[in-house]
C-alpha cells in the first residue's frame, strides 16, 4: 500500500486563502452552488480548484467533522477557516456559509408565502416534499454497504438501523434517549471489539 | 395560523435547539423527526404545512441544508405575529424566530468543533475517537432514513391520494440510490407533478 505523505516542497508554497475576507468570499460563493446539499461543491472548489487542502487531508478533515454534531459542511468550513486564520478564519467561512444564503432562502420563503394559497405552488412544494424525503432516505440507504466494514459487523449494525428507525419513525421516541441508548450500547460494543490484539489468537 | 407565544415559550425554543444542535450528530437534518414531535404534535407552533415547506424550501435553495431551521423559526415567529399579512410586527417576529433557532443550532456544534477539531485530529487514532466514530455509523443511517420516513408522513395531505405521495418519495429514493441524476432534476420534476395536481 502505498503512504501518501506530503510533498515536502510543494507544503510550504501551496496555495492558501489570503485573509479572512478571501474565505468569506470563497464559502459564499460555493454555498451559493450548492442547491440539495454543498458537500460536493466544497470538495470540487476546495481541494480540486483552489487546492487548499489535499485530497487525503479532505477525508481526514471530513471525518472528523462527521463525527462532531453540527452540520458536516458548516463544521467542515470552521475547521478549514481556522485552520489558516484561527477564530477570525472560522468566523468568516462560517458567516461566508450562512450569510448570503439565509437572505437568498428568507426571499424564497416570503415569495412561497404569498403565492402559498395558489394550489399550484402549494402541489409544487408538495410534490417537492415528497422528492426532498426521498433523498434523505436515499442518503442513508446509500451509506448501508459501508456499515460492512464496521467492527459490529453486518447483522448487528442492520439491527440497530431497525431500531433507530423504529423508534424515532414509529414510536416517535425523543431522540435523546435513542442516541444516549443505541448509541451508547453501540460505541461501548464498537470499543469492546476494537480491543488491540496481544499476541497470536489462541 | 395564529399563536401566541411568551418569552417562557421562546426560551424553551431556544433550549430546545441548543439541545439538538449537540444531537445533531451527521448533521441537522437526523434532528427533523425531533423538530417534528416537538413544534407540530407537542406545542402545536408550525402547522404540518410550514413544516415540510421549510424542509422543501431549505432543499430546493442554494446553500446549506441546515438553513431549513432558520425557516422554521421564521414561520413560528409569524405565526405569534399574525401571520405574514399582519405587518412589520409580524415579520420582526419572524426575523426573531429566525435568529432565536439558528443561534440554538449553530452555537453549541460549532463551539463543540472549534475546540474538538485539533484534539480529534491529533487522536483520530485512539480507540474512543475511533468506537464513537464507528459506533455511530449505524445510528446515522438509522436517522436519515427515519427522517425520510417523517418528511414522507408529513407530506400526506388531505385531497390527494397518500399512495401517490409515498410512491413519489419511494421513487425519488430509487433513483438516488441507484443512479448520479441531479438533484435539480428530481426536484423541478417532484414540483411539476404536484402543481399538475399528480401528487
Amino acid at each position: 500500500m502505498q503512504l501518501l505523505a506530503p510533498d515536502a516542497a510543494t507544503a510550504t508554497d501551496r496555495p492558501r486563502p489570503r485573509s479572512p475576507r478571501d474565505l468569506f468570499v470563497s464559502f459564499t460563493w460555493l454555498a451559493l452552488q450548492g442547491f440539495g446539499g454543498v458537500l460536493a461543491i466544497v470538495q470540487r472548489e476546495v481541494v480540486e480548484k483552489k487546492k487548499w487542502l489535499t485530497p487525503e487531508e479532505f477525508l481526514e478533515d471530513w471525518a472528523v467533522a462527521q463525527v462532531l454534531p453540527g452540520p458536516n459542511v458548516i463544521n467542515l468550513s470552521v475547521m478549514i477557516g481556522d485552520r489558516y486564520f484561527g477564530v477570525r478564519g472560522a468566523a468568516a467561512a462560517l458567516a461566508g456559509m450562512l450569510t448570503v444564503p439565509l437572505v437568498v432562502i428568507l426571499a424564497l420563503a416570503v415569495l412561497y408565502a404569498h403565492f402559498a394559497g395558489n394550489p399550484q405552488v402549494a402541489g409544487a412544494l408538495r410534490g417537492m416534499g415528497a422528492v426532498a424525503a426521498g433523498l434523505i432516505a436515499a442518503t442513508g440507504i446509500k451509506l448501508i454497504p459501508a456499515l460492512r466494514r464496521l467492527p459490529l459487523g453486518f447483522g448487528l449494525s442492520l439491527a440497530i438501523v431497525a431500531v433507530v428507525l423504529a423508534a424515532i419513525a414509529w414510536l416517535r421516541i425523543p431522540l435523546g434517549w435513542v442516541l444516549i441508548v443505541v448509541g451508547g450500547v453501540a460505541c461501548g460494543e464498537t470499543w469492546r471489539r476494537l480491543r488491540p490484539v496481544k499476541g497470536p489468537a489462541p | 395560523m395564529t399563536i401566541t407565544m411568551h418569552w417562557h415559550d421562546w426560551l424553551a425554543l431556544l433550549a430546545q435547539y441548543l439541545m439538538l444542535s449537540m444531537l445533531s450528530v451527521s448533521g441537522a437534518i437526523t434532528t427533523v423527526p425531533d423538530m417534528h414531535r416537538y413544534l407540530v404534535d407537542q406545542h402545536g407552533w408550525l402547522t404540518e404545512a410550514q413544516f415540510t415547506s421549510s424542509v422543501a424550501i431549505a432543499q430546493a435553495a442554494p446553500g446549506p441544508n441546515v438553513l431549513f431551521v432558520g425557516l422554521m423559526g421564521w414561520n413560528v415567529g409569524l405565526n405569534a405575529g399574525g401571520g405574514i399579512g399582519a405587518g412589520p410586527h409580524a415579520w420582526l417576529l419572524g426575523l426573531f424566530g429566525l435568529a432565536v433557532t439558528m443561534v440554538g443550532i449553530m452555537v453549541p456544534s460549532t463551539t463543540l468543533t472549534y475546540f474538538a477539531t485539533r484534539w480529534g485530529h491529533r487522536n483520530r487514532e485512539r480507540r474512543e475517537v475511533r468506537a464513537f466514530k464507528q459506533g455511530m455509523a449505524p445510528v446515522v443511517v438509522g436517522l436519515l432514513i427515519a427522517t425520510g420516513w417523517v418528511l414522507a408522513a408529513g407530506n400526506v395531505t388531505a385531497g390527494v391520494p397518500a399512495w401517490r405521495l409515498w410512491l413519489l418519495t419511494a421513487v425519488t429514493a430509487l433513483i438516488v440510490w441507484r443512479t448520479r441524476v441531479h438533484l435539480l432534476w428530481l426536484l423541478g420534476a417532484g414540483a411539476l407533478l404536484g402543481a399538475f395536481g399528480l401528487v
